[in-house]
């Protein structure tokens, strides 16, 4: 697979970074930093030719799947739907708005054309990812299955669960990505319950582990592209920055949870050129 | 009629259905033995996941695979299977509406001698309360085999709450078990018992000792606890004028509430009774022992009989 050009899936970053704050904006309610941290990795997965998917057909057998498992990233998840061409731009006017047509809820549901399963409750989505591919497998197709986890769901035990049981069925059709933004919503993650040696806990269940910049694109295409263990799941540790994209935002444990006032909108906006 | 343990009908049942129906796939949380699943497993590895004792992910690889078009029954003991996943069951399974069959064995005090810990109790409360959940409980080995085959042809999440011990076979092959559908067992006159599970059985056997003293009940065997049949409710209740209603299950939020929920509702005012646990732990023991001690055995369903008519 030629790689697309990278400054085109950065051009496009921005157009979905810019989108996710307009609705987060408009709702007065959402999860705009972690929606930024994991724009990038989800730009390349369904932008760079990565995932294999019609948004016309979305429940096609053989497609690809993708879960947010962190669920309240929300925000990027519908643009990203919207730019595929699941839902409508003027759909996204609906998020967290009751009698929402395309029910786009705070949190995912599959009501919504190309969202596979419920989620809001983190620690779930690696299991029913892992469950997806046993089933894929089951039906002797190679679909890939994607999710993103964040990284205080890492806290969450069921990962480990599942971490084990992707082990144990060899289920190499599965690739984790881990949004490691560092922050969670009380705390930054490190001072809360910190996850390191994080690498080392991965390759302790056996999985195949790879660390990238979650804000480069070239290293995101790459390790997407990488063929697939012959038996080993994968994760990717995507080093990324909660609230990337906008410098008042960054890093803040502040911006887990809030809409921007129409002040910090502007000012922001400005910064996402 | 076969006298037999529903879990050895429901491993049984899997082994057959599974031959024709490439879509049942089963899972189960490292007790496969004793849940009879290992059956299944057995005769198709390929459509089998033992998880080991981590029912939470259990729960949500079982979504996973529903997505995919597979039906998977994800069995377990029924404490642990419900008691760890509540939530798995309420995000992955009932509010994504995932063609998830549940499967709990080992419910109630006729677990025995394992004590409270793995007597599963508030079971049916946990999983009524669930919107999107229909909560199915076989009575024998004929309605059980029978129920497996209907909650693999209804599409949605569904609890099957199957039993450790050995009961009666009180229904034969002319039985038709219907998702949602009471049926009575025996015709009586004096007062009408909705039994669900194993206290169909021991309804049966308390009738016995009833009809001696020319106490004459008809006894309606409910497997659908929700949703529940209010039309058979609704007309015996009234035509009998006294209820009794029969379950190895904390008197809250099982069969019980269930059926006084669809009274209420209908506005029918009469003499009615629970035989059910009476809101507390029980102790180690065997059924029977516990059946006698903790009031559900056919000795207490006769004495209830008794009180409830003297209301009438």
């Amino acid at each position: 697979m030629a790689n697309p050009n990278i400054t085109e899936l950065e051009k496009k970053a921005l157009e979905l970074r810019k989108l996710a704050l307009k609705i987060i904006y408009q709702a007065g309610s959402g999860h705009p930093g972690g929606s930024f941290s994991a724009t990038d990795l989800m730009t390349a997965l369904y932008f760079g030719g990565i995932m294999n998917y019609d948004a016309s057909n979305p429940k096609d057998p053989k497609r690809d799947r993708f879960l947010l498992s962190k669920g309240h990233a929300s925000g990027i998840y519908y643009s990203v739907l919207a730019k595929a061409g699941y839902i409508s731009e003027s759909d996204l006017d609906s998020y967290r708005k009751i009698n929402s047509e395309r029910f786009l809820s705070g949190h995912g549901h599959p009501k919504t054309p190309g969202i596979e399963i419920a989620s809001g409750s983190l620690g779930q989505g690696l299991s029913v990812a892992h469950g997806i591919a046993l089933g894929t497998k089951l039906d002797g197709n190679d679909s890939k299955v994607y999710v993103i986890l964040g990284d205080g769901e890492l806290h969450e035990g069921q990962i480990w669960e599942a971490a084990m049981s992707a082990d144990q069925f060899k289920t190499n059709n599965l690739i984790a990505i881990v949004d490691y933004n560092k922050v969670c919503q009380d705390n930054i993650t490190k001072d809360l319950k910190d996850l390191e040696p994080l690498e080392d806990k991965w390759k302790a269940f056996n999985w195949d582990v790879h660390r990238i910049d979650g804000h480069n694109m070239e290293a995101i295409m790459n390790v997407l592209q990488l063929p697939l263990h012959p038996e080993k799941p994968r994760v990717i540790i995507a080093d990324t920055i909660k609230g990337k994209g906008v410098s008042f935002m960054e890093g803040q444990t502040a911006w887990h949870g809030v809409a921007p006032s129409a002040e910090d909108y502007e000012k922001a906006l400005k910064e996402l050129v | 009629m076969k006298d037999a343990a529903t879990r050895d009908a429901y491993g049984q049942a899997l082994v057959e259905l599974g031959a024709d129906d490439p879509r049942i796939v089963v899972l189960d949380a490292g007790v496969s033995d004793s849940s009879r699943s290992k059956k299944f497993g057995d005769k198709y590895p390929d459509r089998f996941f033992n998880m080991g004792i981590a029912e939470a992910d259990m729960v949500c690889t079982a979504a996973g695979l529903a997505t995919t078009g597979k039906i998977p029954f994800a069995t377990g003991f029924a404490c642990f299977l419900l008691g760890r996943t509540m939530d798995q069951i309420l995000v992955s399974v009932a509010y994504s509406n995932t063609n998830v069959k549940l499967v709990g064995t080992h419910t109630g005090l006729a677990v025995g001698e394992d004590g409270p810990s793995a007597q599963m109790i508030v079971d049916m409360a946990y999983m009524r309360a669930m919107p999107n959940m229909i909560v199915v409980q076989p009575a024998d080995w004929e309605e059980t085999v029978q129920a497996t085959r209907a909650l693999i042809d209804y599409e949605g999440p569904a609890y099957f709450r199957l039993g450790r011990p050995k009961v009666k076979g009180i229904f034969d092959s002319s039985y038709k078990f219907e998702i949602g559908k009471g049926r009575v067992v025996k015709k009586g006159s004096d007062l009408v018992i909705f039994a669900t599970g194993i206290m169909v059985q021991e309804s049966l056997v308390a009738m016995e000792k009833l009809a001696k003293e020319n106490i004459n009940v008809t006894l309606v065997n409910i497997s659908t606890i929700k949703p529940i049949d209010r039309e058979i409710i609704t007309e015996l209740a009234t035509s009998h004028g006294a209820v009794i209603t029969a379950e190895d299950h904390n008197y809250i939020g099982g069969l019980g509430d269930a059926v006084g929920e669809v009274l209420l509702d209908q506005q029918i005012s009469v003499p009615f009774k629970r035989v059910a646990v009476n809101d507390q732990f029980a102790e180690t023991g065997t059924g029977p022992e516990l059946f006698e001690k903790y009031g559900l055995s056919a000795n207490h369903i006769a004495q209830a009989v008794k009180n409830t008519l003297k209301l009438k």
